[in-house]
């Protein structure tokens, strides 16, 4: 049995990873109004440090996906086929994350909401098709 | 621009040499590394006293610290200027342009630049690695990141499966007539078709090799190859460099790339439009690389790489001929170096499958999920 790969925590990611125990998904938006993810101490836009976590609706909506049919890591051999997509949130920031439906079912710029799933300990945000 | 146009033919690639391709066991990065150095500088005639830089391309799967200066202390040199450069399959083409800016400059006068790695017999987890955090959610391989910009082009263009099928089509046909390449075996477009889904929508057959090997090439200036006698040295038309940077998540597009500066700056460098191109080759480590990079260069309208390429336009007979070596796809998975010779042996007139009267030959080389790239513009 192998360990579920875990995310590596650190001060600056932490207020994201808090936020899905607590059933949220944060994005971080600087003084300047940018938004983004994943977090960062600067904003890649205009590399300021003055910046709040805000609460995502958790609507956003399918940019692309692919299937894996072969597990890369043990932990995920139950799991094939699986997809992992890109997601763009409704407020702008975009994501790797997992839909939770069939292949069969995903359609390109469908609309989707935040369904945060509990994984081995790790609060992980994934989406259903609405 | 006018420093761009007077570099333009002022500097030369004066010897290219490289290993055999494929499986390698028992051979280090280093042990490669210096077989190619060594062949590409009988090629150009000199000895190894004559080169004052040794410019590396950090091998991928097995990087070292301080490895420029193992590789200079293996090969018994002291160099002026000399290390290793991370930047992914695009480091190729910027080593050669540190070359001829440090010429330029008169920091040095002979360059070797040059890359050897062995994951076929060592280690390639590298290309299967964890993509950061988001390992959590399956997120791996280098493969993975090429199928999810492939299906967005598919979405955004009604790009065909069989659009990338022309490609691998090409390329193994060029690999298969070159006595040299790891994978001699054609395929029509049926057999592309049935070839196993690696990570969808990458069918195994979008893939490229993985391959242990080594190239190099020596740089000098126009003017000191006169003067050294050496005849088949190939003038550097153009260079240009572009860097999409982001990651997936955050680029503007998925479907265009920093490849698009990389071009307009070799071409206004060297003077010339893609119609002047007579052959290319372009980096193949996925068929979607080749589709956008001739997207992004101009050479095909986007989104219309099906229509634009049909009837063997790619093919060794066709109008524009593309990796007549056979590319990553099938002359070996070395990251890009192997293009660069290619596209010496066109314009020197002596390539395996030669393309006729061929005057002037693009290459581009990428890294990372398309995060770097570098163009390059030989000829005459």
């Amino acid at each position: 049995m192998s360990e579920f790969p875990q995310p590596d925590i650190t001060t600056t990611n932490k207020p994201f990873w808090d936020g899905l125990k607590n059933g949220e998904l944060l994005f971080q938006e600087c003084v300047n109004g940018h938004r983004w993810l994943p977090a960062s101490d600067f904003c890649p836009h205009c590399l300021s440090m003055t910046f709040k976590f805000k609460k995502a609706s958790g609507a956003g909506k399918l940019i692309s996906w692919v299937i894996y049919n072969h597990a890369h890591h043990p932990a995920f051999e139950k799991m094939v086929p699986y997809n992992v997509a890109i997601v763009e949130l409704d407020e702008g920031p975009k994501m790797i994350t997992n839909i939770l439906c069939e292949k069969e079912n995903l359609i390109p710029d469908m609309k989707l909401r935040l369904s945060i799933k509990e994984s081995e300990g790790v609060y992980l945000p994934k989406f259903l098709p609405t | 621009m006018s420093n761009l146009n007077q570099m333009s033919g002022k500097y030369v690639i004066a010897g290219i040499g490289q290993t055999t391709f494929g499986k390698l066991p028992g051979r280090s990065t280093i042990s490669l590394n210096i077989e190619a150095c060594k062949n590409a500088m009988i090629d150009a005639g000199i000895e190894k006293d004559h080169v004052d830089a040794l410019l590396v391309k950090i091998p991928t799967s097995a990087r070292e610290f301080m490895y420029g200066q193992k590789l200079a202390a293996a090969m018994g040199m002291r160099p002026k200027i000399g290390g290793s450069w991370d930047q992914g399959g695009a480091a190729n083409i910027a080593l050669i342009s540190n070359a001829m800016n440090a010429i330029e400059a008169g920091q040095c006068e002979i360059a070797l630049v040059c890359y050897a790695d062995n994951p076929k017999t060592g280690n390639r987890d590298h290309y299967a690695r964890p993509r950061g955090d988001d390992a959590v959610f399956g997120w791996f391989s280098t493969a993975a990141g090429y199928a999810m910009i492939q299906q967005r082009h598919m979405i955004e263009f009604g790009t065909k499966a069989e659009d990338f099928g022309i490609i691998a089509k090409a390329a193994r046909r060029h690999g298969a007539a070159n006595p040299n390449a790891q994978l001699r075996k054609k395929i029509d477009m049926d057999s592309y078709l049935q070839s196993p889904m690696q990570i969808e929508p990458l069918r195994r057959d979008d893939c490229c090799l993985v391959s242990d090997g080594g190239a190099a090439l020596v740089i000098m200036s126009a003017e000191k190859a006169r003067k050294l006698g050496i005849h088949h040295a190939i003038p550097i038309l153009g260079l240009g460099q572009g860097q999409t940077s982001a990651d997936l998540t955050n680029r503007p597009s998925l479907t265009s790339t920093e490849a698009v500066i990389s071009a307009k700056t070799a071409f206004a460098m060297a003077g010339l439009k893609p119609k002047d191109i007579d052959v290319v080759q372009i980096y193949d480590c996925f068929t979607i690389a080749v589709m956008m990079t001739l997207e992004d260069y101009g050479f095909c309208p986007k989104g219309q790489f099906g229509s634009w390429a049909a009837n063997g336009y790619l093919e060794i007979d066709g109008g524009l001929p593309f990796n007549t070596s056979g590319g990553l796809l099938s002359e070996t998975g070395m990251p890009g170096l192997q293009l660069i010779l290619e596209g010496v042996k066109q314009m020197r007139g002596a390539a395996n499958l030669q393309v006729p009267n061929a005057k002037k030959c693009l290459i581009s080389n990428q890294g990372g999920t398309m995060h770097t790239h570098g163009t390059l513009i030989l000829g005459h």
